[in-house]
């Protein structure tokens, strides 16, 4: 026993003296880099937070790429601001998906004084985060988390770059309702994403004439849902509707196959993956999906960063990775127009943001949302997503023909003017110049609307 | 009716795999009173390593039957030398140290093999290879597979197996002393260690057997699907009376046949004021209202002595 004692006396010591140690040495590193300070290098440090452990480990890592090609991409391109060099630094942080976890690391950033912060990946994670940061002042700007409530708080801190849900939640309702389907049944995995989601699209299925008949519940860790898929096909569904993520979703698809429900799966944003038609196999194909924005090969850029990504992490792109990566270039743009990258004095310009991003052309309304966010869905179809149509958004060819018309009007109502001008003089001209203005500023609010 | 018959046909086949994977809870815990939280991730270790191994042997032109085979045998080989390690390394040092610290080391393992797994296997879900040719039977209106059919065939059989170790050879009588009483084994001539390294090794090998069950039905794997499993498989034992070999299967498959009757039957029965998500609270509660009047379980053997 005695000896047992001193074992433990002597590492107790021990502790104490590494411990002194540490106190000891930490100065010295603060102190080295005071002495070559022949380029002043502002370090701008961003925070990212995704789940990169636990069962959406796979979307975690995919957009801490995109995060990580961000930041390489701007330190690469260099970046003056308030006349000194800065170099980004990516902070990486693990939530699990977990919201408890989510604001302990949160905190953790806010302590380490991060310029911004990227993330979360969950809605479930983002939304507890928000006042962490917000009550610190720190601009998060958001890849993923499509939840409306993460805006709605009024935070001022808060931002994200997709659309969210209750635009998602309709789209897909709608669409529901355009398959010819009659009855619905709705599952969701009790995230604030999923649940979140699930609610929307009842909403708006039943506002388009659908009838629910079932509502069930899984969890985000679960892989055995024939007891909820059984109950549906007892209630005759003709569409299983699923919030949550591809994990659930590919195994979900295939016990519904292997049940025998004939009806359709749909799903949004967090099924529509690589992953959700490898776990889901042939019984993937044939059913729907939606993702908030154009499809990557639609836009402009799309192509090609698909190409910059794979060829940096050689890696597919899994879902996100292209949202984070324009999160952080608008950070960086705010920081850049407001020529500080103090928290303070970038914030308020990122609400004015106006930047021409991968996915979309970023604008934000006064809750920090997408402007104009689209909504595409996708059908899988040999082992791949294929385009079906995009609802809402700038791009839709609903608002084209609105825009159409309105210009239309314009072109008649300048003909007027002209016809006018020449037969009736002055007065004429007036009346023809206000019917402009107005047939102009129609073509404005039509824009504008969607 | 059909849908009835269909939720006892889910129950079962879920109650079969908690049966065997609780098996190996059980079988060291009535051998040496440790609760081996780390048993969940054996089960994991075993489906990941029969996915690489048949995907490998796959590539080198191996017919699939025969892969599947290699795969199984690698798994469990490799699964009983994880069993033997992890009680070399983590539980026989501490031996005679309080209760609570082999229940630690339990959780450090089963992180540690976690970890292990994600830094091998990576974070990302992998498929299952299809072992088995897709079979589907129809049977008054309930749909099921062959597979579902081996599997409980496969826990049934291993059960009886294992009943008939324990209570027919040697081995097992060595077994049963050693779980009456460890220092009276030992002075009787039962050498002790070799007795519960031996637990460990046929519960691995049981847990590999699982893992390939679990692979074969759901097709899919991941390095974290071992807790889950793990957590419901030790509630399966305790149901059923910890230490107790027919208790687990028992217990197995009440709790599978529990979770599917309640999340099928829950919301119609309360007119939808509880849904499916009280699943979980529905089988713990049962487990609840089971240990209040027996508390070592259905078939528990009364273990006054012991805690």
């Amino acid at each position: 026993m005695q000896a047992r004692l001193s074992v433990v006396a002597l590492s107790v010591a021990a502790v104490f003296a590494l411990g002194a140690c540490g106190q000891k040495e930490e100065p010295k590193p603060v102190a080295a880099p005071a002495a070559p300070i022949a380029k002043p290098e502002v370090l701008v440090k961003i925070g990212h937070v995704s789940p990169t452990t636990g069962p959406q480990a796979h979307l975690g890592k995919d957009n801490e790429y995109g995060a990580q090609l961000a930041i390489e991409e701007l330190n690469a391109k260099g970046m003056e601001i308030g006349g000194t060099k800065v170099k980004f630094e990516l902070l990486n942080e693990d939530d699990a998906a977990d919201p408890k976890q989510g604001a302990i690391v949160a905190q953790k950033l806010v302590d380490a004084k991060v310029n911004g912060v990227i993330g979360h990946l969950n809605s479930g994670t983002t939304i507890p985060a928000s006042k962490l940061y917000f009550d610190a002042g720190i601009p998060q700007i958001s890849g993923s988390a499509t939840n409306p409530k993460y805006t709605q708080q009024g935070f001022n801190t808060a931002f994200r770059v997709m659309a969210n849900d209750v635009q998602q939640g309709k789209a897909l309702g709608e669409f529901a309702a355009k398959q010819g389907v009659k009855n619905v049944a709705i599952v969701d995995d009790r995230t604030a994403y999923g649940q979140g989601l699930a609610d929307e699209f009842k909403k708006a299925a039943e506002a388009s004439g659908l009838k629910v008949v079932a509502t069930e519940y899984t969890n985000d860790k679960a892989t055995d849902f024939k007891a909820i898929l059984t109950k549906i096909k007892s209630k005759k569904a003709d569409l299983v509707f699923y919030g949550g993520m591809d994990a659930q979703g590919g195994p979900m698809a295939k016990q519904m196959k292997e049940l025998g429900i004939k009806a359709k799966f749909l799903g949004g944003d967090g099924v529509c993956t690589p992953e959700f038609m490898k776990l889901g196999g042939e019984a993937a194909e044939g059913h729907f999906c939606s993702l908030p924005g154009m499809p990557l090969e639609k836009l402009a850029k799309g192509p090609e960063f698909r190409d910059r990504f794979s060829k940096k992490f050689g890696a597919e792109i899994q879902l996100y990775a292209p949202y984070v990566y324009d999160a952080v270039m608008v950070m960086a743009d705010s920081m850049k127009r407001a020529d500080s990258v103090e928290p303070i004095k970038y914030l308020p310009l990122i609400g004015k943001a106006k930047y021409d991003g991968v996915t979309a052309l970023i604008e934000f309304d006064e809750f920090g949302d997408l402007k104009g966010g689209a909504i595409s869905v996708y059908q899988y179809k040999g082992g791949k997503l294929e385009y079906v149509e995009t609802l809402g958004g700038a791009a839709a060819p609903t608002v084209k023909s609105d825009v159409k018309e309105a210009v239309a009007e314009v072109k008649e109502a300048a003909k007027a003017v002209a016809g006018a001008a020449t037969e009736a003089g002055k007065e004429a001209v007036k009346a023809g110049a206000e019917a402009v203005k107005n047939a102009a500023e129609a073509t404005k609010a039509a824009v504008e609307k969607k | 009716m059909d849908i009835f018959l269909q939720q006892i046909i889910n129950g079962l086949v879920q109650g079969s795999i908690y049966a065997l994977v609780a098996l190996g809870y059980t079988m060291v815990y009535g051998i040496m009173g440790l609760i081996n939280f780390a048993h969940g991730e054996v089960v994991m270790i075993g489906t990941l390593v029969t996915i690489s191994v048949v995907g490998l042997l796959v590539k080198l032109g191996v017919p699939l039957a025969l892969a599947g085979v290699a795969g199984l045998l690698a798994a469990v080989a490799v699964c009983m030398a994880l069993g033997w390690s992890l009680e070399r390394i983590a539980y026989r040092p501490l031996r005679n140290a309080p209760r609570l610290t082999p229940l630690i080391t339990a959780i450090g393992m089963s992180i540690i093999l976690q970890n292990l797994a994600m830094m091998i296997w990576g974070r990302n879900y992998l498929t299952f290879p299809k072992l088995l040719p897709q079979v589907d039977f129809e049977f008054a209106g309930a749909n099921f597979t062959a597979v579902q059919v081996i599997i409980v065939l496969v826990s049934a059989l291993t059960m009886g197996g294992l009943l008939l170790l324990v209570y027919r050879t040697k081995l097992g009588m060595a077994m049963r002393a050693t779980s009456q009483n460890l220092q009276v084994a030992s002075l009787m001539g039962v050498n002790i260690n070799r007795v519960i390294a031996a637990a460990f090794v046929i519960g691995s090998a049981l847990g590999a057997l699982a893992g390939v069950m679990v692979g074969t039905y759901y097709e899919i794997a991941h390095y974290q699907m071992g807790f889950m499993l793990g957590l419901k498989a030790f509630t399966a034992a305790v149901l059923g009376g910890i230490g107790n070999l027919a208790g687990a299967m028992l217990g197995g498959i009440l709790l599978g046949l529990i979770e599917a009757l309640g999340a099928g039957y829950i919301g119609d029965l309360t007119g939808g004021f509880l849904g499916s998500h009280y699943q979980d609270i529905f089988a713990f509660v049962v487990l609840i209202v089971v240990l209040m009047f027996k508390p070592s379980g259905l078939f528990g053997e009364k273990t006054g002595d012991r805690a």
